[in-house]
Parts: C-alpha cells; structure tokens; sequence
C-alpha cells in the first residue's frame, strides 16, 4: 500500500512588513515550518502503513526552505520525499499548487492520498480537495478517525459542534486530515540525522510534463495586493504592568458578572 | 465584464438550511445591485416548498429547488449538482458557504471545472474586470485583495458572519429542477453521532476563563483550572488542547465545540482563529490577553492587554480571588 502525503511549508511573518500595494511579503521577513495539519496526515500515513506494509511519500510543492520540512517528515518515517518547484511558482495558488501534485500523483499510483484540512498561513482549506477533483478520486473533507480494511475506508468526518458522521468510501481516495486525530510522534536524534540519507527528489514543472507558465495558467485567482486589516474599532487596551491590566479585568468582571 | 447572473447555491441537510444562506443572499444582492446581473438561489437536498420561501429574500429573482437522492449532504453529490447548474446558467459569480460541507466538494469541482475560485472570503466586489474578493493572509495578519482574470465564473466561499443577512422578503418566483443526480454519490453514510454531553456545560456559564496552546504545558492546565474556580470562573479551552487530551472535548469553544454566551469571556493565550471566534460571537465582553500584539483576537475583543497570561492570571487570583 502506498500513502501520498502532501505537505506544505508555512510561513510566518517576523517582523513589520513594507506593503505598499505590493502582492508579496519579502521572504526576509518570513519564517518556515511544517504544516500542522500536515503533522496528523503524515502520523495517519505512518500508521496505516506500519500495519499494512508500503510506503509513504512525501510531496510538497515549495522553495527550498521546503527541505527542512521534508527532511523532518523523513525523520519521523516517511519513506521518500519530493520537492515541486521553480522560482515562477511562488505565489501558486491552490488549484495551480493541486495541478503540479495531480501530475505527480499520477506517476506515483497511490492508494491513499492524506493531505491536511487547511494550511495555517493561507487557510484555504482547498488545496487537496482540488487535487481530488483533478484526479477524480473519492473524497471526504475533515477526517477525524481513519479505518482501512482492504480497499474498504471507514471515516470519522467531523461536522460543526463535534458532530461526528461515519462514512463508507473505496480506495483510491483522498482525505483531508483533521487535528487531533492521532498523537503525532517526534522524531529520534539518531532517525533525524539518518533521514539525510534517505531519497530527496527534487522536480521541475518539465519533469512533470509541464511549464511553469502552464502551471500557474491553472490558477483560480490572483493576489492584486496585500495590505493590513482593517481592525475595525478593535480592543481598547488595557496598558500597565500585570497587576493593573488584572485590577482592570478584575473591574470589567464585578461590573458585568457581579462579585 | 458581461454580467450572466449571481448563483446562491445553498444546502439542506436533514431537513435543515443552514442560517447563514441569509448572509449569502445578501452578499449575493449586494453583487447584483452592483451589477453583476440577476440573483437566483439554489437550494440542493430533500428540499420542501418551505426551504423555497425561507430564502424568498427582496432583489432574489428566482429560486431553483434541487432534489438529492440522498436524504443528507453528500458531497460528490452536491459537486454533480453544482457542476450541472453552472454549466446551463453559466452565472459569473457563484457564492456558498465556507463551510465543512463546501470543504468537501468545492476545490473539487473548481479545479475541475476551471473556475476562477477563493475560499474563506470575507469581502467581495463587482466592477468592470468582473468579481474581486477579499481574505486573510499570513495566518490573518494581512489581508489579500484577489482578482480572477480569464475566469468565465468566480465560485466564493463565503466566511460565515462576515455578510450582511438579507432580511425584507421578496416574490421570486420558485421551481423544481430535476437534476440526474443517481449514482453521483460515492460515500455511502453509515451513521451520524452527536458529542456526548460532558460533566460541564460551558454554554450557560456566565464568566468564562479561556486558555489556549499559549499556556504551553499540560501541568498549567490544572493551576489555571484552579485559578478560575477562585475567581468564579468555568475553565473553557481552544481546540488544541482538547486535541493534546489534556481537557476533555466539553471544554472546546468554537466551530467545532461548543458556542457560548458567558458576559464575560476572558481569552488567555489565545489567538483567535476564526474558527474560535465563530464560538464566541454572542459574548457580551471579550478581554484577551497575549504576548503577541499583532493576534487576531484583539480585532475581536472588547478589551485587550499585551502580556504574559500567567502573570495576569496570577495577580487576578489574587484580585478577585
Ligand atoms: C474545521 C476546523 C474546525 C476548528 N474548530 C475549532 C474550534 O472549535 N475551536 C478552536 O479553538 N479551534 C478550532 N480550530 C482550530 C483553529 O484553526 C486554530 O488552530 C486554533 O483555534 C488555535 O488555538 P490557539 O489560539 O489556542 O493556538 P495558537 O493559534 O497557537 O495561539 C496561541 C496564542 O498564545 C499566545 N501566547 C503564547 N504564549 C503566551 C503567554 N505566555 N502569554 C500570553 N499569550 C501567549 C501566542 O501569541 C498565540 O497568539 C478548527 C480548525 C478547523 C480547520
Ligand atoms: N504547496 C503545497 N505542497 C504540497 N501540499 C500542499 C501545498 N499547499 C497545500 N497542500 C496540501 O493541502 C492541504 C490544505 O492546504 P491549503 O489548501 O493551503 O489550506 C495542506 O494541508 C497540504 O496537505
């Protein structure tokens, strides 16, 4: 059995970003780390793999600060990873992103793709869906428990307020992976120096039959520009060392809740 | 930009429509008044002629009831439907909800079907290059303004309480449109369980002390559980502690827990995802306290103070303890 895990490198902003209408932050200011959602996907993977027999692969597509995410899924177990990128696709948006894993995904056959319910930047919460779209594979959005008996997949989708629906689906299929769905594990010292060791490909969009341009021509949208929020009123702050921002509080809670 | 139309697709699960397709009328009118021609609304599912004048809103033109052959939302079912009426109405704008229903079907049928797309928007707009949307960004710290050049149809994923609910009633005329929807299912439902109702119920509690993955350790769990008793507070918690297992799910305030009404909602190392936030709404007074001055929640909160949590928790025990 063989598990397909995309995996995204998210940024956070460091600092006081320069806009001024532009579409891009500069990449000075940010700083990378493996998706959390993606956590739960890969540790989903490692399992049904551990029980089963395979292989779990690893894709992201993302600049090479990408690599230390790859590396860390590596360490924890993941079998081979594959690194997507050219410099023309920063900025992909998730369908472009979800054409470059679809042409991927069709070389590498998978039975099972597990992609997280959303990034943590960007939470479009879109990305793997629309690569189960592409590749017309069953799907279900939001998984909170994961059960394989040969091709036969019984999930746990979470709805709002907790709510729990089990499904029914065949393999091939692909699953959004919710928090909490598992405990994820660390990796050891001595598996994180290993994984070094263990494949890394790295593609171009013509490795994958495409251009860059083709790739980006998939794009559902465009970001014009990026600005700060509009806060609205937003709080009023309560400035002061601790004891007066608690003497503060303690004050707005007699007055509402009454002592 | 020609103006085809605006498409509210709206969904009725076990006989329920959700009250945010309110919201989704009245951005889709506000898309109209603005030019990008008539608004119709389409509901999907065991849909009654009731459901039909539940979203019989003023500047709604016509109203498209489609039947599933399955009695709840399944989404390889609602892609088909959705699939089927852009392709005979070919609206430009088509708006739903960002909900975990669309989650499950809309990236699907818009890298399908290759449809200019944004989810979790939060502002929208019409003009002479056709549709343009707003989200967050960097994790909410900035917006993004996005455009859809080359895109016939726009498909947006409405962010729930950031519209306007249409309210004046309104005399479109309803139809019934068959759609050959058999065999589009490919989940098969097995059943539906509620969460089970816990030993607190943080929904009726009238102050409400909140901790997030801010407090870092599970043993500061306890000392804050304490700290609340003392000061009258019910202990609630954002969803990545449940995840850890270190509070059980009756605690969990947003999207996917419980929502709360306390007048007093204190948010202690907690950032404010919107899926939070969709939790606290009905809060009369939200004060959040966190070390990061630029975290979403202060855009919520009523009052809030940079600072360390424990500190201020703390010299509260203290205060009102
Ligand atoms: C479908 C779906 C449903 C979801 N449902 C829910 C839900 O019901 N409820 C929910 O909460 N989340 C839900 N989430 C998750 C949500 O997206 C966020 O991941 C989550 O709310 C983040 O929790 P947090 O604010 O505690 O953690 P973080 O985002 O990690 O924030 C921690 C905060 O603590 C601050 N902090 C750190 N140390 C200190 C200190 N010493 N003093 C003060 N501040 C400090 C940091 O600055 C930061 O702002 C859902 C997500 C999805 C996709
Ligand atoms: N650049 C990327 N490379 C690989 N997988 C991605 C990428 N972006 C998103 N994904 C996958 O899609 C999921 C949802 O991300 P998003 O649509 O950005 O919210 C992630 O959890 C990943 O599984």
């Amino acid at each position: 059995m063989k598990v397909l895990v995309p995996v995204k490198s998210v940024a956070q902003i460091d600092g006081e970003p320069l806009l001024d209408g532009a579409a891009e932050v500069s990449p000075d200011l940010l700083e990378w780390r493996l998706n959390e959602w993606d956590e739960f996907a890969l540790e989903a993977a490692l399992r049904l793999v551990e029980g089963d027999g395979g292989e779990v692969v690893v894709v992201t597509v993302g600049q090479e600060e990408a690599e230390e995410g790859l590396l860390a899924c590596l360490a924890k177990g993941a079998d081979r990873a594959v690194r997507i990128w050219d410099p023309a696709l920063a900025g992909a948006d998730p369908l472009a992103v979800a054409g470059l894993l679809a042409r991927l995904a069709t070389e590498e056959q998978p039975d099972l793709i597990l992609g997280g319910v959303q990034s943590s930047d960007s939470g479009n919460a879109a990305t793997a869906v629309a690569l189960a779209g592409l590749l017309d594979l069953p799907r279900v959005a939001v998984v909170a428990g994961i059960e394989l008996d040969g091709d036969q997949l019984t999930v746990e989708r979470e709805l709002d307020g907790g709510a729990i629906e089990v499904l029914r689906l065949r393999t091939p299929a692909l699953l959004t992976v919710q928090t909490g769905i598992n405990e994820p594990r660390y990796a050891t010292l001595r598996a994180i120096k290993q994984a070094k060791a263990k494949p890394l490909a790295t593609l171009g969009p013509a490795e994958l039959g495409t251009d860059a341009a083709a790739a980006l021509a998939l794009a559902g949208s465009r970001t014009v520009a990026l600005a700060m929020p509009e806060r609205g009123e937003g709080a009023t702050m309560i400035d002061g060392p601790p004891s007066a921002i608690a003497g503060r509080i303690a004050e707005i809670v007699t007055a509402e809740v009454g002592s | 930009m020609t103006a085809r139309g605006v498409l509210v697709f709206g969904i009725v699960d076990d006989g329920q429509l959700r009250p945010a397709t309110a919201e989704l009328i009245g951005a889709g009118k506000a898309l109209a008044d603005d030019g990008a021609g008539p608004l119709t609304v389409a509901l999907l599912g065991a849909v009654t002629d009731a459901h039909g004048e539940a979203v019989d809103r003023a500047g709604v033109e016509e109203i498209l009831l489609v039947s599933s052959p399955e009695p709840s939302f399944e989404a390889h079912v609602a892609e088909a439907a959705l699939a089927a009426l852009i392709e005979s109405r070919r609206p430009s704008v088509v708006l739903a909800g960002h909900t975990v229903d669309s989650l499950g079907f809309a990236p699907a049928l818009a890298a399908r079907a290759g449809l200019g797309f944004a989810t979790d928007v939060s502002g929208i707009g019409w003009g002479e290059d056709g549709a343009s949307a707003r989200r967050g960004a960097y994790a909410e710290r900035l917006t993004a303004e996005l455009d859809f050049p080359g895109r016939e149809t726009v498909l947006l994923l409405l962010r729930e309480g950031a519209f306007e609910p249409a309210t004046a009633a309104g005399s479109a005329p309803v139809s019934r449109l068959d759609l050959d929807l058999a065999g589009a299912a490919r989940t098969e439902l097995v059943e539906r369980r509620t969460p089970p109702a816990g030993d607190v119920d943080i929904t009726t509690a009238d102050f409400l002390l909140s901790i997030g993955r801010g407090v870092e350790d599970e043993e500061q769990v306890a000392k804050l559980e304490e700290i609340a008793a003392k000061i009258g507070a019910t202990l609630s918690v954002s969803r990545p502690l449940v995840d850890a297992g270190w509070v059980p799910s009756d605690r969990q305030v947003g999207q996917s827990g419980r929502t709360v009404a306390p007048k007093v909602y204190l948010a202690l190392g907690i950032s404010g995802a919107v899926q939070h936030l969709a939790g606290i709404s009905a809060a009369k007074t939200i004060i959040a306290v966190n070390s990061d001055p630029d975290a979403p929640i202060f855009a919520a909160a009523h009052y809030g103070a940079v600072a360390d949590l424990f500190e201020v928790a703390t010299e509260l025990q203290q205060q009102l303890g």
